[in-house]
C-alpha cells in the first residue's frame, strides 16, 4: 500500500473540499478500497475517512411513502431493517446474496454503489486496462473474458458492474443523492454509472469531491412488494458475485401486470434495467410464454464480448426464472440461500449433511 | 502524522501512536498488540481469518483501517473465555471436531459468536451453512463446525442471563 495522509472531516461540506483535491479518495466501509490499494490498482495520496460522519447512516420514511438511505447505512442494517425488507423484499434479497456476513456488516449502502469491477485484469497492475489506466488498452478482450459484459460493452471496457443491491434500486428507479463542490444534486441511479463508448471507459457520472450521501426510493417503488424477487446465479453456492443476476417485480391486478420492473446484473458496465422488457409485460397476462417474450426483449442487443456467448442465454432463462418466482409470490421468510435459483422447494436436497443447495 | 487512537480491546482500554495510517485493525492487533491469535489469510476479505468483533459485530480486520476506529470496542478470540472457562462457541467447537489444522477456527469462533448474537440462523443449519461462508477452512472441516454452531446456539438459548452467559458475555466485552 503507498503512503497516503488520512483526513477525517467533521461535517460532509469539509469532506467534499478535502476530497476534491485530486488525488483523494473517500473511505467509509473500506471493503473495496482497502482491498484495492492493497494490490496496488488504487494509490491515493489522501484518504478522506467519511466512516464516521453524522446523520448518514439513518434509514427515513418519507411523507410521500418513499423512503431515504442513508449512505453510511450498513448492508446488513438495511437488508434486516423489518419495514425496509418487507417493503422492498427483492432489495433485502440482493443485499443478502452479496459478499459475506462480515463484509455486509462493514459495506456500506454508498460504498456498494461506487464498488469497482471485478474484471482481473482490472485488478491486475501488469495487464492492461482502459478503467484503470486510461488509454492502455484491455487486455480483457482477448483474455480470460468468459464472466465479461454482453450489454453496453465497447471495445474499450468490457468490464461489468458487479452490485448486487443495485439490480434491485435501478429496476426500482432509485435517485442517488450527490453532495458535491456545487452543493447538492438528485441523479438517477441508471445515470450513476457509465458505459464505455468509443474512446473511454469513464465508470461514472461523478465529478471530484462528489459525495454520494444517500439515495431514495421513489413512492410507487413499495408498489411490487408482493411479488418480487432477485434471482442469482453463482459458481459456488455462496459467498460469489454473481455469474448473471435478475430482479424482476410485478404489480398484480388478479392474474393481469399491472406494472413490472426489470433488471440485470452481471452482464454490463452498469446495473442494467429492462426497459422494453417491462413494458412488454403490462397488461398481459402472467404466463411463461410473456415472461419469455420479455427475456427476449430483454437481450435484444446483447452480444458477447469474447467467449460469454452462453451469458445471454443464461440470462434470458434466469429473467424468466426471476419472472417466475416473482408471480409465485415474494417469501414469507427470506429464504436460507438468497437469491438462489435453486430453491429448496425446486430442488430438494439429499439427506445427510451435504451442502449442495 | 503521527496521531493516537482509544481502542478498547478485550475489556482493556488502549491509547495507541500511529505512526502511519495504512496500519490496518489485523496487523494492529498481531504486530503492536502482540494478539496473535487472529490469523492472517489471504489480508484480502476472502478467507475470514481476521474475523473480530468492531462493537460487537463482526468484520475483516484486515479491511479495516485502525486509523479509522478511535473509540471502538474491539473483541478478539483471546477476549472470549472468562479464564479458563470456555467460551460455548470454544466448547462446542472442541465437542465436535470443529477443526483439523486450527488456522482459521480463531476466525470461525468469532464469526459463529458474532452469527449466534445476530440471531438470523436458528437451528437451521442451511442457514448456518449461509451465514459462515465468510470463512473458508481449507482443511473442509465444515460439517464439524456447522454443528458447532448450532450446538453453542442450542446451549446459548438454555442459558439465562448472567456473568458468562455467552451472548451476553460477548456484548459485554463488546459493549
Amino acid at each position: 500500500m503507498n503512503r497516503f495522509d488520512f483526513i477525517r472531516p467533521a461535517s460532509l461540506a469539509e469532506a467534499v473540499t478535502a476530497a476534491a483535491v485530486p488525488g483523494s479518495v473517500y473511505l467509509a466501509g473500506g471493503t473495496n478500497l482497502l482491498d484495492l490499494m492493497k494490490i496496488g490498482v488504487t494509490r491515493p495520496e489522501r484518504v478522506i475517512d467519511i466512516s464516521r460522519l453524522p446523520g448518514l447512516d439513518r434509514i427515513e420514511w418519507l411523507p410521500d411513502g418513499g423512503v431515504r438511505i442513508g449512505a453510511l447505512v450498513r448492508n446488513a442494517d438495511l437488508a434486516y431493517d423489518t419495514r425496509f425488507a418487507t417493503t422492498y423484499p427483492a432489495i433485502a434479497e440482493a443485499l443478502l446474496s452479496g459478499a459475506s456476513a462480515q463484509l455486509r456488516n462493514a459495506a456500506t449502502v454508498g460504498g456498494n454503489l461506487l464498488q469497482r469491477t471485478r474484471c482481473a485484469y482490472f485488478q491486475d497492475t501488469a495487464s492492461a486496462c482502459n478503467r484503470r489506466e486510461p488509454g492502455s488498452g484491455c487486455d480483457a478482450l482477448h483474455g480470460e473474458n468468459r464472466l465479461h459484459a454482453v450489454l453496453g460493452w465497447t471495445e474499450q471496457c468490457i468490464a461489468t458492474h458487479p452490485s448486487d443491491f443495485c439490480v434491485p434500486l435501478a429496476a426500482l428507479g432509485a435517485v442517488v443523492e450527490i453532495q458535491g463542490v456545487e452543493g447538492r444534486k438528485d441523479i438517477p441511479i441508471e445515470n450513476l454509472h457509465s458505459l464505455p463508448d468509443a474512446t473511454s471507459a469513464r465508470e461514472s457520472a461523478l465529478l471530484p469531491g462528489d459525495l454520494i450521501s444517500g439515495l431514495r426510493l421513489p413512492p410507487e417503488a413499495a408498489a411490487f412488494s408482493e411479488n418480487a424477487r432477485y434471482v442469482k446465479l453463482r459458481e459456488r453456492a455462496s459467498y460469489a458475485f454473481a455469474v448473471v443476476s435478475a430482479a424482476a417485480m410485478l404489480d398484480m391486478d388478479g392474474d393481469t401486470i399491472r406494472a413490472a420492473r426489470l433488471a440485470l446484473g452481471a452482464v454490463a458496465a452498469k446495473p442494467w434495467r429492462a426497459h422494453a422488457a417491462e413494458a412488454a409485460l403490462v397488461g398481459q397476462r402472467a404466463t411463461r410464454e410473456a415472461f419469455e417474450k420479455a427475456a427476449t426483449a430483454a437481450l435484444a442487443d446483447a452480444r458477447p464480448s469474447g467467449d460469454n456467448a452462453f451469458k445471454i442465454t443464461l440470462a434470458n432463462r434466469i429473467l424468466v426464472r426471476a419472472l417466475t418466482l416473482a408471480h409465485e409470490g415474494t417469501p414469507k421468510v427470506m429464504p436460507a440461500l438468497p437469491a438462489s435459483p435453486f430453491p429448496e422447494q425446486h430442488i430438494p436436497a439429499p439427506k445427510g449433511d451435504l451442502h449442495v443447495a | 502524522m503521527p496521531f493516537s487512537i482509544s481502542l478498547t480491546v478485550n475489556g482493556q482500554p488502549n491509547s495507541i501512536a500511529l505512526d502511519d495510517p495504512r496500519v490496518t485493525l489485523l496487523d494492529l492487533l498481531r504486530e503492536r498488540l502482540h494478539l496473535t491469535g487472529t490469523k492472517k489469510g489471504c489480508d484480502r476479505g476472502q478467507c475470514g481469518a481476521c474475523t473480530v468483533l468492531l462493537n460487537g459485530r463482526r468484520i475483516n480486520a484486515c479491511l479495516t483501517l485502525a486509523a479509522s476506529l478511535d473509540g471502538s470496542t474491539v473483541t478478539t478470540i483471546e477476549g472470549l473465555a472468562d479464564g479458563t472457562d470456555l467460551h460455548p462457541v470454544q466448547a462446542a467447537f472442541i465437542a465436535c471436531d470443529g477443526l483439523q489444522c486450527g488456522y482459521c477456527t480463531p476466525g470461525q469462533i468469532m464469526s459463529a459468536v458474532g452469527l449466534l448474537s445476530e440471531g438470523h440462523a436458528g437451528d437451521d443449519p442451511e442457514r448456518v451453512r449461509e451465514l459462515m461462508s465468510g470463512n473458508i477452512c481449507r482443511c473442509g472441516a465444515y460439517q464439524g463446525i456447522t454443528q458447532a454452531v448450532l450446538e453453542a446456539g442450542h446451549v446459548l438459548s438454555q442459558k439465562t442471563v448472567g456473568p458468562n452467559t455467552g451472548l451476553q458475555e460477548s456484548g459485554r466485552n463488546a459493549a
